[in-house]
This record gives C-alpha cells, sequence and structure tokens, in this order.
C-alpha cells in the first residue's frame, strides 16, 4: 500500500494534490516557508477571508487529515527519499515514499535604470504587500512589466484606493490577440476581464527608467505615441513569472525550457516524483489546481481516476505556452540598462562589470555575479534573457541557514 | 634563443608562468579551454601559506608567498590580497609539543613564525574556543581571491605582449606543439602543461589523481576574524592519504565573509556534495569556533585539486618530450606556489639560473615517467 506523501508548497498545486491524496487514504505532510496555506495567490485568505476556490479548498483542508508544516523552508535534499527543511523549532528531516512538487513561482525581474531606487517594487511583491496590509490610499502608482498578474495587480491596488496612472505592458497588442482562441474556452477569465475595465493599459509600453534621489520620482516610459514621464510615488514592475526550479534542480528532475519536465500524469523524470503547478509551465490558479489533483491522485496509486483529471492539466498546460508565447519580452528590453545598472543586488554588481564576459561563470566568479544571499535567484534569469548565460545550478543550503541547522539538516540518523 | 611558448590552462598556475615568460622575453600563448581561474583554481580558498611538509614544500612556499607580495600592488585591488597571516591552532598539548620546533624550522627557512600559548590565543582571535591549548602564528601569510589571481596575472601578462586566448580546448599534444578541437595546429618551441587535474586527458600515465574537497561560503560578518584559522593537525589531512579526510581551515574574506575547508577525498569523482563528510567538515569547525554556528551559510560546493602521490607539484621538463614541461599537480599549494613554479619554469625552459633546488618537483623523480 502507498503511504507517506510529502507536498512541497501549499499553494493550489500543493493544496489539490495534499487533498486528492489524503481523500484516497494517504498519510500527507504538506510543506510550505508562509506561515499560512494558500501560496501567493491565496495569502491572507486563509486567516482572513477566503473567496473562490480557496474557499472550499480550505474548508477541506481543515477537515482533512493532512499534516500541516508551515514556515518550513527546504534547505537540502540529504538522501534519496527524505528533504530536509528548516523552521522556528530547528531542522527536521522528512522522509517520503512519494513527492510532489508545487514550488510555484516567483517575478522574474528586468534590470533598467532607478530599478533598484526605494519605491520601485515587483508588481506581486507590492500586491503581496498590500495583502499584508500596506496602506497604498491617494499613493500614485504605475505598474509596468509584462504578462497577466500586472491587469490582476493594477486592479487590486485601484480597489485598495491607490491611483493607478498607467499599466504599461510591453507586449504588443497583436500578440495578446493569439491568447483569443484559448480565452474564448475560459469564460471564467473573460469575467475577471470585467475587473480590469477601464484601467489605464498601454500596450507596447515599458518603462525605461526611474528616477528620484533617496525615493521614486519619477517614471519614463516609452509608448508608441513616444516617451512619457510621470510623477509617481510606486513603481510596480515584473516582467512575468519564473517557474521554482531550484529544489527539482537540486534533487535531479529533467528540466527544459524553464520547465520541470514532466508526462501527462504529472511524473517528473524521477520515481515517485511528481510536479504541478507553476513549475510545469506559469498557467495560473485553474492548470494548478487540475495539476495538483493529477499528482496527488498518481501518487496515490489511483491512475484511473486521475486519468479523468489529466486532459483539463493538459488544457492548463496549453494555455500556460499560449501565455508565455503571447507575453515573450521583446529584444528592446535588452537595451535599458546602462552600464552603471545594478544587474546583482545581493553583490551590487552593475551590467557594466559582466557585460563584455563570455560566459555566467566567468561573471559569477570575477565580478561574484549572483553569489550573494539570494545566490543569482533575481540577477540569474536577467542575466539568462540579456546575455544568454545559463544560471548556475543550485547550491546547498537552499536558503541561507546557520551552520547549527545546515548540520541538523545533514544528519542522518541511521549513521551518526 | 628565446622559444615561443604555449601555455595549456588558464588557472593561476598556466596564467602566472605567462606573465614571467611573456616578462622574459618569450611570445607567449596561453589556451584556455573554459574561463580563467574556473578549474582546480576556483576549488581553493586562496590561501597563501607557508606549508612544510618537506623542506621543498616550504621553500616552494615561501618564494611564493614573497612573490605575490611583490605582485599584489601591481595586480591591483581585485586580487583581495589581505596580509591577514596565519594562525595554527593546537588542540591539546601533544599538538602545542610541536610548535616549537616548528617554528624553528620556518626561521631557518626565512619565515617570521611566533608560539601562542593557551593565555594570549584569545587575544589574538577571541572567537576561539575555550578550550584549545594554543598555536602559532605566521604573520607573513596571506589571502587572495584565486579566480581574480587568474584572471589578473593574465591581464598583466598580456600587457607584456601574451596572447590569452579563451574558450580555446586543445584536443592533443604533437611534436612541437598542440592540436586544438578545431583542427587547428599551433607550433611553439616549448609547450606548458599546467591543465590541472585535465592534464591526464593529455598525458595519461601522469602520475595524478584528482582529490575532491569541500567548502562552505557564509554571509557577511565583518570583524568575526583576523587570521586565517589552521588546525596544527591540518598536514596530517592534506599529506595524508586516507580515503576522506576533514581539517579545520576558517578564512575571512575582506568583504566580510567567512569561508570554511577543508575536506578531503580521493576516488570520488562527482561533483556533488557529500552530506556525510560536510557534516564531518562543520563539526570539525564548530569544535574550533563555536560561534560559527549561529552564522548563516549561503553556498556550498566542491571542488577537484590535482595530486600527485608524493603531494609535490610537477615542475620542469618531462622526459623523452623535448619542448614539453610540466606545471600541475599542485593539489592545495597551487595559489601559494604560482609564481613560485612560474619563477623555477621559466629558469628552466631558458637555461636560467634557478631560483631554488628544482630536484623535488621533477617529473622525473616519478619512476613512470623517467622510463616514458
Amino acid at each position: 500500500m502507498a503511504e507517506g506523501l510529502l507536498v512541497i508548497g501549499a499553494g493550489p498545486a500543493g493544496l489539490a494534490a495534499a487533498l486528492a491524496a489524503s481523500d484516497a487514504g494517504m498519510a500527507v505532510t504538506l510543506v510550505d516557508a508562509q506561515p499560512e496555506p494558500g501560496g501567493q495567490i491565496w495569502r491572507g485568505q486563509w486567516s482572513g477571508e477566503a473567496r473562490g476556490a480557496a474557499r472550499a479548498i480550505f474548508a477541506d483542508l481543515r477537515r482533512s487529515a493532512v499534516t500541516l508544516r508551515l514556515e518550513r523552508r527546504v534547505i537540502a535534499a540529504p538522501k534519496p527519499g527524505c528533504i530536509s527543511v528548516c523552521g522556528p523549532s530547528g531542522p527536521e528531516q522528512l522522509p517520503y515514499d512519494r513527492l510532489v512538487l508545487a514550488t510555484g513561482a516567483r517575478e522574474r525581474f528586468l534590470p533598467f535604470p532607478g530599478w533598484t531606487l526605494p519605491g520601485v517594487l515587483g508588481a506581486g511583491g507590492l500586491q503581496a504587500l498590500v495583502k499584508d496590509g500596506l496602506d497604498v490610499r491617494g499613493r500614485r502608482v504605475v505598474v509596468g512589466g509584462s504578462g497577466p498578474l500586472l491587469l490582476a495587480v493594477a486592479a487590486h491596488l485601484r480597489a485598495k484606493g491607490a491611483h493607478v496612472l498607467a499599466v504599461a505592458e510591453q507586449a504588443p497588442r497583436h500578440a495578446l490577440w493569439g491568447l483569443a482562441p484559448e480565452l474564448l474556452r475560459r469564460p471564467r477569465l473573460l469575467t475577471q476581464g470585467l475587473g480590469f475595465l477601464g484601467l489605464p493599459l498601454r500596450h507596447d509600453a515599458w518603462v525605461t527608467r526611474a528616477e528620484g534621489d533617496a525615493q521614486l520620482r519619477r517614471i519614463h516610459f516609452r509608448t508608441p505615441s513616444g516617451t512619457q514621464v510621470v510623477e509617481a510615488d510606486l513603481l510596480a514592475v515584473g516582467f512575468g513569472l519564473i517557474s521554482n526550479l531550484e529544489l527539482p534542480m537540486l534533487l535531479g528532475c529533467a528540466c527544459e525550457g524553464g520547465r520541470v519536465t514532466i508526462d501527462a500524469a504529472q511524473r517528473t523524470s524521477l520515481p515517485h516524483v511528481f510536479a504541478a503547478g507553476e513549475p510545469t509551465g506559469v498557467g495560473g490558479v485553474e492548470k494548478a489546481l487540475a495539476e495538483g489533483r493529477v499528482a496527488g491522485l498518481m501518487a496515490a496509486g489511483r491512475e484511473a481516476e486521475a486519468a479523468r483529471f489529466a486532459p483539463e492539466a493538459e488544457r492548463g498546460r496549453a494555455w500556460a505556452r499560449a501565455l508565455e508565447t503571447a507575453f515573450a519580452q521583446r529584444p528592446e528590453l535588452r537595451e535599458l540598462p546602462e552600464p552603471s545598472t545594478i544587474l546583482c543586488r545581493c553583490e551590487d554588481v552593475p551590467v557594466g562589470e559582466v557585460q563584455s564576459l563570455e560566459r555566467g561563470r566567468d561573471a559569477r566568479l570575477h565580478a561574484r555575479c549572483g553569489m550573494g544571499r539570494c545566490q543569482g535567484r533575481t540577477c540569474g534569469p536577467a542575466a539568462e534573457f540579456l546575455f544568454g548565460w545559463a544560471p548556475g545550478g543550485p547550491r546547498l543550503p537552499l536558503v541561507p541557514t546557520t551552520f547549527a541547522d545546515l548540520v541538523g539538516g545533514l544528519s542522518d540518523p541511521e549513521q551518526p | 634563443m628565446i622559444p615561443d611558448v604555449l601555455i595549456i590552462g588558464g588557472g593561476v598556475v598556466g596564467a602566472a608562468c605567462a606573465l614571467d615568460l611573456a616578462e622574459a622575453g618569450c611570445r607567449v600563448h596561453l589556451l584556455e579551454a573554459e574561463g580563467l581561474g574556473g578549474g582546480a583554481t576556483a576549488a581553493a580558498m586562496g590561501h597563501l601559506v607557508a606549508l612544510d611538509g618537506s623542506p621543498a614544500e616550504l621553500d616552494l612556499c615561501r618564494l611564493g608567498v614573497e612573490r605575490w607580495k611583490a605582485l599584489a600592488p601591481r595586480l591591483g585591488t581585485a586580487l583581495e590580497f589581505d596580509p591577514c597571516g596565519t594562525l595554527w591552532v593546537a588542540r591539546d598539548d601533544e599538538e602545542l609539543a610541536l610548535v616549537r620546533p616548528r617554528c624553528e624550522a620556518y626561521q631557518v627557512a626565512g619565515i617570521s613564525a611566533e608560539m601562542i600559548d593557551a593565555r594570549h590565543l584569545h587575544e589574538v582571535e577571541s572567537c576561539l574556543a575555550p578550550h584549545l591549548a594554543g598555536g602559532m602564528r605566521v604573520p607573513g601569510d596571506a589571502v587572495i581571491y584565486p579566480p581574480a589571481g587568474a584572471r589578473l596575472l593574465s591581464e598583466a601578462a598580456h600587457r607584456a605582449g601574451a596572447r590569452i586566448e579563451t574558450g580555446t580546448p586543445v584536443a592533443t599534444l604533437e611534436p612541437g606543439g598542440v592540436r586544438l578541437m578545431d583542427g587547428t595546429r599551433i607550433a611553439a618551441g616549448a609547450v606548458v602543461l599546467a591543465a590541472g587535474s585535465a592534464s591526464r586527458e593529455f598525458l595519461r600515465h601522469l602520475p595524478l589523481v584528482k582529490r575532491k574537497g569541500h567548502l562552505a561560503i557564509t554571509d557577511r560578518h565583518p570583524g568575526f576574524l583576523r587570521h586565517q584559522l589552521v588546525e596544527l593537525g591540518y598536514l596530517k589531512s592534506a599529506h595524508g592519504s586516507d580515503a576522506d579526510s576533514v581539517a579545520f581551515n576558517l578564512q575571512p574574506r575582506p568583504n566580510g565573509q567567512l569561508l570554511l575547508g577543508s575536506s578531503r577525498q580521493f576516488g570520488d569523482d562527482s561533483p556533488e556534495l557529500r552530506p556525510a563528510l560536510l557534516r564531518r567538515m562543520i563539526h570539525r569547525a564548530l569544535d574550533y569556533v563555536p560561534g560559527l554556528a549561529e552564522l548563516n551559510v549561503i553556498r556550498c560546493w566542491t571542488g577537484f585539486r590535482p595530486t600527485t602521490p608524493d603531494h609535490r607539484p610537477l615542475i620542469g621538463p618531462m622526459p623523452g618530450r623535448p619542448g614539453l614541461f610540466l606545471a600541475c599537480g599542485h593539489e592545495g599549494l597551487g595559489i601559494t606556489t604560482a609564481p613560485a613554479t612560474a619563477a623555477l619554469l621559466t629558469a628552466q625552459i631558458l637555461g636560467r639560473s634557478l631560483p631554488l633546488d628544482p630536484a623535488p618537483f621533477l617529473p622525473s623523480r616519478f619512476s613512470e615517467l623517467a622510463h616514458a
């Protein structure tokens, strides 16, 4: 009998996987770095008011036998069948027979002059701050970058009283028409789109510069009709989402094109290891829920049942691919940074210090680009876009960890 | 006659050779398969240390450290040269008893060294555990950032007229030159093989094995540490032939980061971290510096050092292969001894007077090479 499922990530995909497997009788442990389940998308809804799909799922979770291990970050995978996490009570090793990787996604940042000024935030980052209580009433905000998140963030900021001056979407309008056939199959998204009506959306538009002394004051952005300059208090900027692949790569799962390679049943290249949600392609909640359900059922050995949901998961992946094409970064964005523009924030490495180097490893070794606290999670994807450098593989520990906790996380109970 | 010299390998040793040979008037062409300083150089801690595994080793180290000190102002601040000195730490009285004769041996070799008793140990380095017995301070030792060392030496060589080519793998050695992967043949009066562990790809019978090491680096804690700390038992690990060994070695980086070593493994050619060995290495460090426990590690990695059976490098002419010279197999002392290796090899290639006794480093000391 199958038992002992470990799910990494308590966003929609991880929750769906955990609940599906738990319903099928498996012992399930669900791990997340945040103090509450819900991931980025349902942030604050576990202790606050849950809406839509989150309401039913949280209710199911409260009734379920799923063991929640929150505020725990994965630090290592010391041996097959074991993940080390670190939380408020120190390091723990979590053994598993089956593993679901639902590690989510993070924002992609591309450097432009002024992007490190106080007042310039990630689009998702600002939304998270607002969900956690940041007051944006009356603040003048520009939202820029690319992807469906921009409109959602702008609508959320507007609803919270911010004055949204512009939403600068770098993708051309015609590229977005490519989404129309998929959109028509997704009436819920169309309804959601109604909430975006009236937002000052500009296509073919992107922020070229943020200015200010100690704080953001002015934003320059390019539009088809020329450069515009606006005075603003906040700039929320993000160039889509990128899958969190550090743990899948550390485990040795095959990855390609920024995604974990999976089959139609969410199986990765490693036996008994499944992936669901953003790691298999950034496609949002519905894809994550469908994939999570398939992964959870597969982990529980309910293959026939899983197969019933597989087509919906596949439609989710088709949507993810369509989004990636529609919101592909335009080449002009490579021209934005100046030599003095910071590329690696942890180590203060400007673009000019690395742009003549041949390979990413040279930049890491000779300019410390990506060698700081975040270990290239931010500048790695930017350097990949700017210079075509493949990011370095993940290094232990996956997050900064004290020596004491690392020793605990690496200890082998069988070989003291 | 001054020959054209082709150097295979852009690590710290190849780069140091390029600089000396170019300044001696040779037309130098350095070929690096990937990027500068990315091999064993990047796996090194960058400790410029006088190590006394043998009088010959100590002599090579002394010359290396001396030459680095002279080079540092020329190479610039990116070298991150830090004259922090080394504090060798004794665990117990048995180890401390070894310090006095060791100090004397250093002084005979012209290297300043002083004994530190238990009482003064904490004044010298307050983070050390209270139970430690004392130590030996070598104030002339220093630290550099090794990949920068390889790059800056290459740039200096380039200014002296050397041609530095990266991303250019050599396929084979040929009489009077080399053939590149793309089929191009390059002729040279002398070829220097300075490709570290990869040197065996060109000469199968070289007595070189890869010895794997683990390293860990913390986030920034300026002021935590002043000296490079090494346990007195380090030589036992470095020169022993145990399959797996660890020895405490902690280094302050100029930006406040702390770099922790060391481990040694034979017979493990995978770059993967070995949790059990990493754990042993950390436990060892906590014995000496308990306060490390609460500092954050941001990255652990491994690297390979090319090791010879007697732990001394191969420096000099390759028997039976006229025009071919070796500068490889430096194990953990490649950074310290790179400029000394370059001085010795340059004198050997040009037939000039030698800066030290070459015999302990000659490839011909190994019978499998002598009869090649």
